[in-house]
């Protein structure tokens, strides 16, 4: 006969290193989930909202639907979202990133439009004026000067989707989520406080590596920006 | 094609409409939660940020909330309420949580706006010999109401879509159709649930829309800090 553990972990305490220890390979998969969930639904909202923001600033009339179609997306709850999407996904992992990346391209398609709606004139002028077709200009001109606020975008979409990740615990694929989901069940408090604070050190973490990011590609502003 | 029959028949059939458990309950609760938080919060976050920027004080603090609001997921905020002392109050956790979250629009969105009055019609208004609170009443506040105006409806907009991940940690509201959807294993309920909740949500926006729209000169116009 032994007697009942008497560590933090029996006592439920909010913070327990014991439960850090036993459980480290839970949480790292639960981290790594997190992470390439959010990651890949990112770079495909990204892959996607950039031909949309270009047609959008090309065409005045395509901008309307664009902007009117991906604000309706924004509204509806993540809930209704993934949901809504249960039918063509099932339950999987396509489920949780199809939702985050409808999510995503609302923030990203707004930022990159307006990017390089404040391309100044006179610079594309003068980018024609020394036979830049309308490639060359769009590659090397106007998406590069748009590049500040779609970085801006693009940090604000993955904040948003590092922090949405977790409903997808209701499908089961919700990374950090379903350690805070399955410690809710059980009251187990040194999980959900384990599992909510990764959330928001992950989202930090990315915030700062898009930043530097951000610095490393657009050098030019770095002058004028505090 | 099937599921989606099979949805609307869910929604169509009476039966769910009634009782505890039925939509019109849960309709109910959702619209008392949201209009309860956006109130609360309304009391909370514009007095502050109307004095802040009276002030000219605090403008990184205004900021800084909104952007960490944006990283601490909403339903890790809720598990972790439903867990302390708070979670033996009923609905408080939610309240707290939503709370929460609907005062950092408010707040950003109110103070940029006060510091957004043109500061030439501010010192012309002292020059008038306007004592401070009547510059706050009279000049920075009617020209600051779009924006404030505008933090109200995005605030109002993610109460509607916060209030339904309360349904995960048992909350009321819509969303606990879709969650008892998915406790039940019955995809049909969960789509009916999403398209339920995504139709209030839209029909929020709208409204705030038309109101915008209808709404006399000085309200109108909308600058969003996002």
């Amino acid at each position: 006969m032994t007697a009942p553990p008497d560590d933090c972990l029996a006592r439920n305490e909010w913070i327990c290193g014991e439960y850090l220890s036993t459980r480290r390979q839970i949480i790292v998969d639960a981290v790594l989930q997190h992470l390439e969930l959010t990651a890949v639904s990112v770079l495909i909202a990204l892959v996607i909202a950039v031909p949309l923001a270009v047609v959008a600033r090309r065409w005045a009339l395509a901008a309307g639907p664009v902007l009117a179609l991906t604000t309706v997306l924004y509204t509806i709850p993540s809930l209704a979202m993934f949901s809504l999407l249960l039918p063509v996904y099932g339950l999987s992992a396509s489920l949780v990133v199809a939702g985050l990346v409808l999510y995503s391209l609302t923030l990203l398609v707004r930022n990159i439009l307006a990017g390089l709606r404040a391309v100044p004139e006179d610079t594309r002028q003068a980018a024609r004026g020394m036979g830049y077709g309308p490639i060359r200009l769009l590659l090397t001109v106007e998406l590069p000067l748009a590049l500040p606020a779609a970085m801006a975008g693009l940090r604000i979409a993955t904040v948003s989707a590092v922090s949405l990740v977790t409903v997808g615990a209701i499908v089961g694929f919700g990374g950090l989520g379903n350690l805070i989901y399955a410690g809710m069940n059980t009251y187990f408090k040194a999980q959900v406080l384990t599992a909510s604070v990764l959330c928001v050190v992950i989202a930090v973490l990315a915030d700062l590596l898009l930043l530097g990011v951000q610095r490393i590609l657009t050098p030019w502003t770095r002058a004028v920006r505090s | 094609m099937n599921t989606i029959s099979e949805a609307w028949q869910w929604l169509t059939d009476s039966a769910h409409w009634a009782g505890d458990d039925g939509i019109w309950h849960r309709l109910t609760q959702h619209l008392v939660l949201t209009v309860v938080c956006l109130i609360l919060s309304c009391l909370i976050a514009l007095p502050v940020a109307l004095v802040l920027g009276h002030l000219g004080k605090g403008g990184a603090l205004a900021v800084n909330i909104s952007n960490v609001g944006r990283a601490v997921p909403t339903f890790a905020v809720l598990v972790l309420l439903l867990l302390t002392p708070i979670g033996n109050w009923g609905e408080g956790p939610t309240v707290v949580a939503l709370v929460l979250f609907a005062v950092p629009p408010l707040l950003t969105n109110a103070y940029v706006g006060m510091r957004g009055v043109d500061r030439s019609v501010v010192q012309a208004a002292r020059g008038m010999g306007m004592t401070g609170r009547q510059m706050l009443w009279r000049v920075e506040l009617p020209l600051a109401m779009p924006l404030v105006l505008s933090g109200v409806r995005i605030a109002a907009v993610q109460l509607v879509a916060t209030a339904t991940i309360a349904a995960l940690a048992g909350g009321g509201g819509l969303g606990r159709i879709i969650t008892a959807g998915f406790n039940l294993a019955s995809t049909p309920q969960v789509v009916a649930g999403a398209v339920l909740v995504a139709v209030f949500a839209l029909i929020v926006e709208g409204l705030f829309e038309i109101g915008e729209r209808l709404a006399p000169g000085w309200a109108r116009g909308r600058g969003r800090t996002g």
